[in-house]
């Protein structure tokens, strides 16, 4: 699955007249795969607050190589800077730089991770300041790492008496997802932690064991991956797509173990439809992933209603639908999931695309408002937009497109499904209960637009 | 039959009733869609498409790597290689392998005497959970090689030395090259069963406009059922085709009428029966999962229908006493009399259109006063069925016909209808399926809403 040209400079002399021409050099990516280590090196963790000393305590517990200074000359797995506590731009420096310092000692598929507090809960300008300036600090840094290193940072939010601390269930969640290959093509992002609920997994190889899951669209490329990914972690898979998708989808359901659901999700009674299917046949519903979409590309000055009204249908409309009966059921009370294929379109906007824009944009603005209505039980609702992702539908686009969209990105290589599928598991995982109503792009930090 | 022909056959042989104390429900169905003969299964063999048949099945239920009570199925046309037809496409299907299977074959009704064979098993106890299915192709229909070339093949296996071998070899002749090629011809009077139905046709005097009337409901019927979703757990789309490619949901009386006469040009009377009231030769695969309640509940899954009871009946068309696919008119009312039931009792009628005639012709019988009296025993007509209850959903002269593939067909559907209808008057709503063969044989079934 990777691509030619990465396969090319990744060793031998492809790698040399890469380095020499200046080409990119994308890196084969550090995938996760069962019984996987969560880093491939020792951790440093940088920063002297007491969020810092608990951190090292607990990632020591989880028998992580975890150094307080950098040792010299050796190779690191990941860097940790913990700036939980900076009150002031001025603070950033010291700690910064410290982990600057070691950056060049950085393995291939490293990870580096700021943890810190949101800044709309800041009490003081200076306080915001220094919590947004660790935005723009990790964005930059992202794109200076090489090798298939990557950057994202965990926000911790603060409410009038919930100070969350840096080894909050979702936030020690969080660490480990960017840590691992789970989190390979994520790149220069963050993830708000909103609250203290959820619960690390008692096997951390099967995360969503006891789950029931439900992906739509899931007779091929990152539905089918989708499908995959949950079984693999534990989950019970309800497999959906439309009748005329049944031959993919009864593969994919068969391969999975699950059940397949032949349904157009734009029906009216779909999501009672899909939630008797899952507790009829697999006596409860824990997760549901709005995955299925279409594209009608046009540019809107040649848009015609029909094209306009299906992706609004399909992409938006249903998932509406769906999760109002979802709301309603008392089927879905328990700690629930959802999860919606957003897409960076419906971010940075694409040319030929305001009806998928605009539905995709739809499914972000409904994403954050849900949050609110699945918090009383204990539920979350959150979106991952991917960037330029490997799939029977990109390797239709033509090659110098596909060539250019590939490459504009930190890790300058498309993304595979499966990278998708990893960030809706996690966020499918009890150890994301604390994250609601986030979008997670996962496009390895795409260059133009947002 | 209001001809010379008067003799009784006695009064109607009606057994106690079956003492059993499980019943065995039916619980869903799949089957590909039906494919015109040279169509989009053209490169498909038997065994292909009762493994796609059965994999989706085991998809819409989840199955996957159950041991099942047992699977049967067959084909009416056959390769010397598909000896194990049924535990072949077991063993390539998603089923544990540790499930037995046996083919059956008993032409056109191969597919329904799988489900009564199976119920049956059930009912006794031998086993709980059973999968009934039939398959036909007739697009990779066997071609045999001429006898007189296959009794030197014979001679030449047998043969030790060269020199023998060179002498066998030097017997074949060009005429022993033309192969055999396949025909639905009867083999003890030559005729094809076109031209053995335009004889019962005639008999009856059905009318041409009669047949095309049929056809045109059978037509519209099926479309509608596309139409409202009615499939949508009943089939799984195979090598693109996503309905029976046979439906003609446009066609209109009109067009029915200006078809040229095929069959029974040259019986003195006017040839009525056309390709659109006559079915065309089809390729495709049905399945029907069977179980015991308990079974279904353990599972989770759902209880559509039981088997009440089956019959088989014969005639003899051989020295013409009655016609090829008269036989169901037989078994109809010696099954309806062991359960002390009419043609009031039952919501739905399900006769195989095998052409157009056959049904007017069975269903003239059933109405015809002589008849009954003198060939069925009765003290008159057996009764009229309620056209608004004969194949609502369309039958084989919309859908098609792959001969063994037609009992699953109706058997899923009906049980899907009686589980929709659920209780008439009280009790449970009920069915009766009703499929001639060749060789003059006939097997009927009655379901009933679980």
């Amino acid at each position: 699955m990777t691509d030619k040209y990465t396969q090319l400079v990744s060793q031998g002399l492809g790698k040399d007249v890469a380095k020499k021409l200046g080409l990119p050099q994308p890196v084969v990516l550090r995938r996760h795969h069962p019984g996987a280590p969560l880093v491939t090196g020792p951790v440093l963790v940088s920063g002297d607050s007491a969020g810092a000393d608990d951190l090292a305590t607990t990632m020591l517990g989880w028998g992580l190589d975890v150094r307080r200074n950098a040792l010299p000359k050796e190779k690191l797995g990941a860097i940790i800077l913990v700036l939980d506590a900076v009150q002031h731009p001025a603070d950033l420096g010291k700690p910064v730089l410290t982990a600057g310092a070691s950056l060049r000692d950085l393995s291939p598929n490293a990870r580096v991770i700021t943890i810190s507090r949101t800044s709309q809960s800041a009490r003081t300008p200076a306080t915001a300041a220094a919590r947004q300036g660790i935005d723009g600090l990790l964005r930059s840094l992202a794109k200076e790492l090489r090798a298939g290193a990557t950057a994202n940072g965990i926000l911790l939010d603060e409410h009038e008496d919930e100070h969350l601390a840096t080894t909050s269930p979702s936030a020690l969640g969080a660490l480990r997802f960017f840590l691992s290959g789970r989190s390979a093509y994520v790149d220069g992002q963050f993830l708000t932690i909103g609250s203290a609920s959820g619960s690390l997994p008692h096997d951390a190889d099967k995360p969503l064991a006891g789950k029931v899951a439900v992906v739509t669209g899931a007779a091929r490329g990152i539905g089918a991956a989708i499908a995959r990914t949950l079984h693999r972690d534990g989950a019970r898979i309800v497999a959906v797509d439309i009748p005329a998708a049944g031959d993919h989808l009864a593969a994919v359901a068969n391969e999975v173990r699950g059940t397949a659901l032949q349904l157009d999700i734009s029906r009216d009674d779909a999501g009672h439809r899909i939630i008797e299917h899952a507790v009829e046949r697999h006596g409860r519903l824990d997760i549901v992933v709005h995955n299925a979409g279409i594209t009608r590309d046009r540019l809107l000055a040649n848009m015609d209603e029909g094209r306009w009204q299906s992706v609004i249908a399909v992409n938006i409309a249903a998932q509406l639908r769906i999760n109002e009966a979802l709301l309603a059921s008392e089927h879905f009370k328990d700690s629930p999931r959802i999860v919606s294929v957003a897409s960076t379109s419906g971010i940075a906007g694409n040319r030929g695309q305001t009806n998928y824009g605009a539905s995709k944009g739809g499914v972000i603005g409904m994403v954050r408002s849900t949050a609110a209505l699945m918090e009383p039980f204990g539920g979350t609702i959150n979106a991952v937009a991917p960037g330029f992702i490997e799939t029977e539908m990109t390797a239709k686009m033509p090659f110098a497109i596909r060539e250019a969209a590939r490459r504009l990105n930190s890790l300058k290589q498309g993304g595979r499904p499966e990278d998708v599928a990893e960030a809706i598991a996690f966020l499918s995982s009890d150890s994301a209960g604390g994250i609601s109503g986030e979008v997670l792009r996962v496009c390895g930090q795409q260059l133009v637009g947002a | 039959m209001a001809a010379a022909d008067v003799t009784t056959d006695g009064p109607l042989e009606s057994a106690t009733h079956p003492q059993t104390t499980r019943s065995a429900v039916i619980v869903g169905g799949n089957r590909i869609p039906f494919a015109r003969t040279g169509g989009a299964y053209v490169k498909s063999s038997n065994q292909d498409m009762l493994t796609a048949a059965l994999d989706g099945l085991i998809a819409r239920f989840g199955l996957q790597d159950e041991r099942i009570g047992e699977v049967a199925a067959g084909a009416v046309l056959k390769h010397s290689r598909d000896f194990n037809l049924t535990r072949e496409a077991v063993l390539g299907s998603a089923l544990s392998p540790e499930t037995p299977a046996y083919d059956l074959q008993q032409a056109c009704a191969t597919g329904l005497e799988t489900v009564i064979g199976l119920s049956n098993k059930i009912k006794l106890g031998q086993i709980d959970s059973g999968i009934a299915g039939g398959v036909d192709s007739a697009s990779d229909a066997p071609i045999a090689v001429s006898e007189g070339l296959r009794d030197i093949l014979l001679d030449l296996n047998r043969a030790k030395t060269t020199v023998q071998k060179l002498k066998i070899i030097g017997r074949i002749r060009p005429k022993d090259l033309a192969p055999d090629a396949p025909n639905t011809g009867e083999p003890r009077t030559g005729l094809s069963m076109g031209e053995h139905q335009a004889l019962t046709t005639a008999q009856w005097k059905i009318s041409r406009e009669a047949q095309d009337e049929l056809a045109y409901n059978s037509h519209r019927n099926l479309a509608s059922a596309y139409q409202r979703g009615f499939f949508d757990d009943l089939i799984t789309p195979y090598r693109g085709l996503n309905q029976d490619s046979n439906l003609r949901a446009d066609t209109t009386l009109e067009k029915l009428s200006t078809l040229k006469p095929v069959f029974g040009k040259n019986l003195g009377s006017e040839a009525t029966m056309t390709a659109g009231n006559s079915t065309p030769l089809t390729d495709g695969a049905s399945t029907v999962l069977l179980a015991t309640e308990e079974w279904a509940d353990a599972h989770g899954l759902p209880k559509l229908a039981t088997v009440l009871d089956g019959e088989a009946a014969a005639v003899d068309f051989v020295h013409g006493k009655d016609g090829l696919l008269m036989a169901p008119v037989f078994a109809v009312p010696r099954l309806l009399a062991r359960h002390g039931l009419t043609f009031e009792d039952i919501d739905f009628f399900e006769i195989h259109e095998a052409f157009a005639g056959t049904v007017l012709s069975t269903l003239a019988a059933w109405e015809d006063e002589e008849f009954g009296r003198t060939r069925l025993g009765l003290g008159g007509a057996l009764g009229k069925v309620d056209r608004a209850k004969l194949n609502i959903n369309g039958s084989s002269l919309a859908a098609g016909h792959p001969f063994a593939a037609t009992g699953g067909r109706i058997v899923a559907s009906l049980a899907k209808m009686l589980h929709e209808k659920g209780m008439v008057d009280g009790r449970p709503a009920r069915g009766l399926i009703s499929v001639c063969a060749a060789g003059g044989q006939g097997v009927v079934a009655i379901l009933e809403a679980a």
